[in-house]
């Protein structure tokens, strides 16, 4: 096999389309994972993820575009002749074989004489030494799960793929499994596309995160640039909660770009704004918003905003969850930590709001606001 | 699943009434044929139409229907075996295509599977007849190309009595395997390929294992009926191919020696027996015993 130029073998999808009899599932993708990552691709329900791995995987062929892996191109190869493996949204073992033959599978496809040994060392891997001899059908859905990741696992692939592999898992054994596909992953040091619809997941594993919509990636980066800096509305509520405030720019400096939001200027980084002129969306996280009755200080120096009234309290323990009523009619969320120096502000107080402005965000007025809530798990 | 709560017992009687008419049915249709049959098989052979019949416990019946029809016994099975083994690559292909590659056909290629049951298994056997008849079309055809000889014949030799075999007995080959091939998820298949084996790989090492209650089934289906079939070899062959049914047959009406033919059935029913449940262990699909 050959070598990319600078020796690296990232996967890259380029403007690739998957187009069925009545519906483009995927549009004119462009991905680049580097070799080595937790990447995540990220998205609702029925936005192509699948789609996207069987392209990869080659059980399906892209309508157009290219795929490689470092300077191999291998849009059109056989599923057979990749070296990347799958493990399957429901994990399809094959169910007249033992635990032991189902990971031995693809080593003896490959030639390979003397299986034993790695696949026991694989099992170890995965804790299911003692489960050899059963049959898959014997297992729990966890202990399934890590067959499959161990039956695609064993063969080494450049890249492994992972369609959804926790989401038939309950909650508490999904938590347990993320730390533990993580270890693996930093101990083979493969490559790994994960595919998810749950955000947490997504940032809590991945080194870079794409959140795919509607068949073509919002926005790609690391969990934190996308949480602190969405560029699309979809971003922005998919990847934990905003509120987006509209506004008018009014002036752009070396560092900010300030706006008029219902009459009080707000500044914005100049990084994180994404419109430069004319009407505007500013985001903000719940977290990030500072609350306190009308008139007390805030110790946050920033964008402040006063009038507001408490319409919903909730009571989570760590922090209590604001509903605020703007003047221009608008609720806003602000999350306060439970540090024990404020009161609980009850519902009808008159409070003032504040943020930093480096917290805040400007999206482009023609983004949907309300893009990407209901897709949230 | 080991976890479904087995659901509340609602007392052996409503069970005992569900179990009855099944246990009425087997008694006047398999127990009492059966017990009629063994005692037909222990007459005493002296015994006719005229003079009557005795359950003598007359053990010979058994070694002397040996000795006397030994010779379409064995070619039975080898016939039935034959055309069972072409019934079986025959029908694995066409319930593969109409499993897998039928797309929206399906249905209609199921209905033509069965659509020879349509007319009677009789007038079938005689179109085989006409079909393969010394000056008829197919012994033409085969001579012009040299396949067969200016004297060959097909009607009355083991090719046409195999052949109608296969033809009469495809149906219960084809629909269980149909069945079990069409429950296999595809996406095992896709998994196959995932983990590098080439489709024909992937066939032999998912698809075929898990068709294998089919091929039981199949099989069973398909050897049992064949091999205790008469029309086939009375219609397409010559007396050097009758088959054990036609002898039961002859036995029964014609020469009314009833316990010979008594004795011939059961030895025919327990060797079919033997190889079926050797055969299907060695399939592994010991859940259909
Ligand atoms: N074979 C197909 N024919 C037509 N539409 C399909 C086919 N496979 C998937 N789709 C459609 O493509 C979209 C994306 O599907 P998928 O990639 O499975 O989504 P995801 O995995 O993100 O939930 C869905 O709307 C689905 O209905
Ligand atoms: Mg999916």
């Amino acid at each position: 096999m050959s070598q990319a130029a600078d020796g690296s073998r990232d996967l890259t999808l380029t403007g690739v389309t998957k187009e069925y009899a009545d519906f483009t599932a995927v549009k004119s993708l462009d991905l680049t994972v580097p070799q080595g990552e937790f990447f995540a691709l990220l998205g609702p329900s029925g936005c192509g993820k699948t789609t996207t791995l069987r392209m990869v995987a080659g059980l399906d062929t892209p309508t157009t575009g290219s795929i490689t892996l470092g300077d191999l191109d291998i849009t059109y190869a056989k599923p057979y002749q990749r070296p990347v493996n799958t493990v399957f949204q429901n994990y399809a073992l094959f169910p007249h074989l033992t635990i032991f033959e189902n990971v031995a599978f693809g080593l003896r496809r490959k030639g390979v004489k003397n299986v034993a040994q790695p696949v026991e060392a694989m099992l170890e891997l995965v804790e299911l030494t003692s489960q050899a001899r059963k049959k898959p059908t014997q297992l729990s859905g966890g202990q399934q799960q890590r067959v499959a990741l161990a039956r695609a696992l064993i063969n080494q692939p450049e890249v492994l793929l992972l369609d959804e592999p926790l989401g038939a898992l309950d909650l508490k054994l999904r938590r347990a499994m993320q730390t533990e596909l993580k270890r693996i992953q930093s101990e083979v040091g493969l490559t790994f596309v994960h595919v998810t619809h749950d955000q947490e997941e997504a940032m809590g594993m991945a080194d870079t995160i794409a959140v795919m919509n509607a068949g073509v990636i919002e926005q790609m980066g690391s969990p934190v640039e996308l949480y602190d800096n969405p560029r699309t509305a979809f971003v922005a509520n998919f990847l934990g909660r905003s509120s987006l405030m509209a506004a008018t720019v009014k002036e752009v400096t070396s560092e900010y770009v300030k706006a008029n939001m219902h009459g009080t200027v707000v500044s914005i980084p100049i990084e994180r704004a994404h419109v430069r002129e004319g009407s505007a969306w500013v985001g903000i996280r719940p977290e990030k918003v500072l609350i306190a009755a009308a008139g007390t200080p805030i110790d946050a120096p920033g964008n402040h905003i006063e009038g507001g009234i408490v319409t919903d309290v909730n009571y989570v323990g760590v922090s209590t969850e604001y509903l605020v009523r703007m003047p221009w009619g608008q609720e806003i969320g602000a999350f306060a930590q439970n540090t024990g120096h404020q009161d609980i502000l009850p519902v009808g107080s008159q409070v003032d709001l504040s943020w930093r402005p480096e917290f805040a965000f400007l999206l482009d007025s023609d983004e949907d606001p309300n893009a990407g809530k209901e897709e949230q798990a | 699943m080991s976890d479904v709560v087995a659901p509340r017992r609602r007392g052996p009687s409503v069970a005992a009434w569900l179990l009855l008419p099944g246990a009425i049915w087997l008694a006047l249709f398999f127990v009492v044929p059966f017990y009629s049959l063994v005692a037909t098989s222990l007459f005493d052979p002296n015994g006719s139409v005229l003079s009557g019949y005795e359950v003598t416990w007359h053990f010979a019946n058994f070694s002397d229907a040996l000795r006397d029809h030994w010779r379409p016994l064995v070619r039975s099975l080898v016939y039935a075996g034959i055309a069972t083994s072409f019934c079986l690559v025959l029908g694995y292909l066409l319930a593969y295509a109409i499993a897998f590659k039928a797309g929206r056909w399906k249905t209609l290629l199921l209905v033509m599977v069965i659509a020879p049951f349509f007319t009677s298994f009789l007038v079938r056997t005689l179109s085989w007849k006409l079909i393969l008849a010394d000056n008829g079309w197919v012994v033409d055809a085969l001579q012009a190309v040299h396949v067969l000889g200016p004297e060959d014949r097909l009607l009355a030799t083991p090719v046409a009595v195999i052949a109608g075999l296969t033809y009469n007995f495809l149906p219960f080959m084809v629909l269980p395997l149909y069945a079990s091939l069409e429950k296999i998820d595809l996406r095992l298949i896709e998994a196959a390929q995932d983990l590098h084996a080439n489709p024909f790989v992937a066939f032999f090492k998912v698809t075929w294992p898990l068709s294998l209650p089919g091929v039981a089934a199949g099989t069973m289906l398909t050897f049992i009926p064949a091999a205790g079939d008469y029309i086939n070899a009375q219609l397409l062959g010559s007396p050097n191919e009758r088959m054990i049914g036609n002898i039961i047959q002859n036995l029964f009406t014609t020469t009314g020696d009833y316990a010979a033919a008594g004795a011939l059935s059961v030895i025919l029913m327990a060797l079919i027996l033997v190889l079926i449940m050797t055969w299907v262990r060695k399939a592994g699909a010991e859940d259909l015993v």
